[in-house]
């Protein structure tokens, strides 16, 4: 406590001050100067040596070489040069990026249903919520083991509802191509509900003045939809956007489960997550691995960016 | 309003509910077609002409689970480990959670700051090292294995913080003035304010817990030291799946949070909606 008769510490005047009110918290009275270490020591413990250093640590492992024992070597930046040399990089970042896409499809349903769910008076609104929900919070494992059936090329439901119509669907688990389609309508069906409830609270903030004046004007309900809803809507669906394109590229629990460990297909129709857990914790290919890790984390990162980049162009502010 | 205007209200609800209708059909389906399936045969289950409804009820596919595959231990496992990180989590988080938002220290900012960091990490740039720093220690295999790195959480942390930024100081003017310490301020006042908050932190986590697979799939090697999620993936692997068995193990193991959901719903959809991360 040998600093505890000193003025209040510098970092408390440097405290951004635009928060319209004083910042809570008042200085540390002497007597006091350990309890807030006290209070964040574990925590900052944790985060420090399961987090942090990992972190540093996975970069250092990007830059070196995993010899047959484990053991590691300096390399530069053989890895890297290596893997943008490696065909499987752009096999599983293309799967990466289709799954990502069929996905995002469905972001303009759930502003639909959102839509059709907030509408005033509707009636069985809380059961719809639930149901439209209840595939999002399922245990993606075991979820996936009733789609492997629905999806079986032999006697899967899907085959013989598409033959019903004509349709010869193709052995979805076991073709490339076929099963990221089927993995990414597993994702699509999981993630709706969720995107639908957040749009849902973005449409409750629209003033339902600005409604009743396009009424008042002889505004159809589509154009009150596209003129007032989408515009307004805009920053939720933002919203929705980058949390789903940043689960969407770490996608693994339903690929692994859908298609199998053993699924011979995995290979043609692997994520850049799955990619990256067979080179670490099958091929334990440490330095590989981290290659590829920092690669997931520069291309979310740089997705990311861009997407904040073009949000000026589409999401309304005022 | 209008009685042409309550009239269009009213037709198009019933477009709203024939769309939301078919649509929760569509979502529900996998789940019901999934019952169907565990109270079938395995023959009507792969028989080439569709099999709706079983000719009977085979309710001993449930008994079959626990022979088929240590799922007694695989739930132990999964509770153990829930329990054990939504615990740690609301202690640890609430705590740092308050002092960064309510107490002033010097280097404040920076550790917030390293904190919050993680949040823009994807797991895969931490997992290699936390598997050898548990591998390292003896705990592969082992619930503190599975446990250890998700007992703290840079999210959770963020959202105590918020929810205690934004209380008032009034309360804890007086506590202090009547001699509580920062200990006795947290525990007694502004920690049971911030209850709701506690409640999205551990619904956030038990879902998280209970459903992730990476992490208990790097860690165990044996079924009976594995959580449900990673048993269930492993099953599949094997020739002869015997689907009604593995249809009913994953009924069994979604169960707890799909009863868990449909209790708390409004909780459970809303504090998920405004935390927007599983």
């Amino acid at each position: 406590m040998t600093t505890s008769q000193k003025a209040p510490p510098a970092p408390a005047l440097t405290r951004p001050a635009g928060r319209g009110r004083p910042a809570p918290g008042r200085g540390p009275r002497p007597e006091h100067t350990l309890w807030p270490w006290l209070f964040v020591a574990p925590l900052v413990a944790g985060i420090a040596v399961f987090y942090l250093w990992p972190i540093v640590q996975t970069a250092g492992y990007s830059f070196t070489e995993t010899g047959p024992f484990g053991g590691s070597t300096f390399a530069g930046v053989d890895n890297y040069v290596a893997l943008f040399q490696d065909p499987e990089l752009y096999l599983s970042l293309g799967n990466t990026l289709l799954y990502t896409v069929i996905v995002l499809l469905g972001i303009p349903i759930a502003v639909g249903l959102a839509s059709l769910l907030n509408l005033p008076g509707l009636r069985f609104a809380a059961v719809y919520r639930v149901l439209f929900f209840l595939p999002y919070v399922a245990m993606p494992t075991a979820v996936a083991m009733v789609w492997r059936v629905i999806f079986n090329g032999d006697f899967g439901i899907l085959n013989r509802a598409l033959a019903v119509v004509g349709i010869e669907g193709p052995y979805w688990i076991s073709t490339p191509g076929a099963a990221t389609v089927a993995v990414a309508v597993v994702g699509l069906w999981s993630s709706l509900g969720f995107s639908m409830i957040v749009l849902a609270a973005g449409l409750k903030s629209i003033p339902p003045e600005l409604y009743e004046a396009a009424e008042l004007d002889g505004a159809t309900r589509w154009r009150q939809f596209r003129a007032i809803t989408v515009p307004l809507l805009t920053p939720s669906i933002f919203f929705v956007l980058i949390i789903t394109v940043i689960a969407s590229f770490q996608v693994f629990d339903l690929l692994y489960a859908i298609l199998g460990s053993s699924n011979p297909v995995l290979p043609r129709s692997m994520s850049l997550v799955y990619f990256f857990y067979r080179e670490g914790f099958v091929a334990n290919d440490k330095g590989y691995a981290a290659a590829i890790a920092m690669v997931i984390f520069l291309l979310i990162g740089l997705l990311t960016a861009l997407q904040f980049r073009l949000q000026r162009r589409w999401v309304h502010s005022d | 309003m209008t009685d042409r205007v309550i009239q269009r209200r009213r037709g198009s609800h019933v477009v709203a509910h024939l769309v939301l209708g078919l649509g929760s059909l569509v979502m529900a389906f996998p789940f019901v077609w999934q019952l169907v399936m565990s109270l079938s045969t395995n023959a009507e289950v792969q028989s080439v002409t569709p099999v709706f409804w079983p000719s009977e009820l085979h309710w001993e596919n449930y008994a079959q689970v626990f022979d088929r595959m240590p799922f007694l231990q695989q739930l132990g496992n999964s509770v153990l480990v829930t329990v054990l990180r939504t615990l740690a989590q609301i202690l640890f988080c609430t705590l740092a959670g308050y002092a960064f938002a309510r107490m002033r220290f010097r280097g404040r900012g920076l550790l917030l700051g390293l904190v919050l960091s993680i949040l823009m990490v994807p797991s895969q740039v931490y997992l290699l090292s936390q598997y050898q720093i548990i591998q390292s220690l003896g705990l592969l295999d082992s619930v503190g294995g599975l446990v250890l790195p998700g007992l703290f959480s840079a999210f959770g942390t963020f959202l105590m913080r918020t929810a205690f930024l934004s209380m008032p100081n009034e309360l804890e003017e007086a506590a202090r003035l009547d001699g509580a310490n920062p200990f006795q301020i947290f525990w007694k006042i502004m920690l049971p304010l911030a209850r709701p908050t506690v409640a999205v932190l551990a619904i956030t986590t038990v879902l998280w817990s209970w459903n992730e697979l990476l992490w208990p799939l790097v860690v165990t090697t044996y079924s009976e030291r594995m959580p449900l999620s990673a048993g269930l993936a492993t099953l599949i692997g094997d020739r002869t799946t015997d689907y009604p068995v593995v249809m009913a193990a994953s009924l069994l193991a979604m169960a707890p949070v799909l009863v868990m959901f449909v209790l708390l719903q409004r909780r459970v959809i809303d504090g998920l909606a405004s935390s927007g991360l599983k």
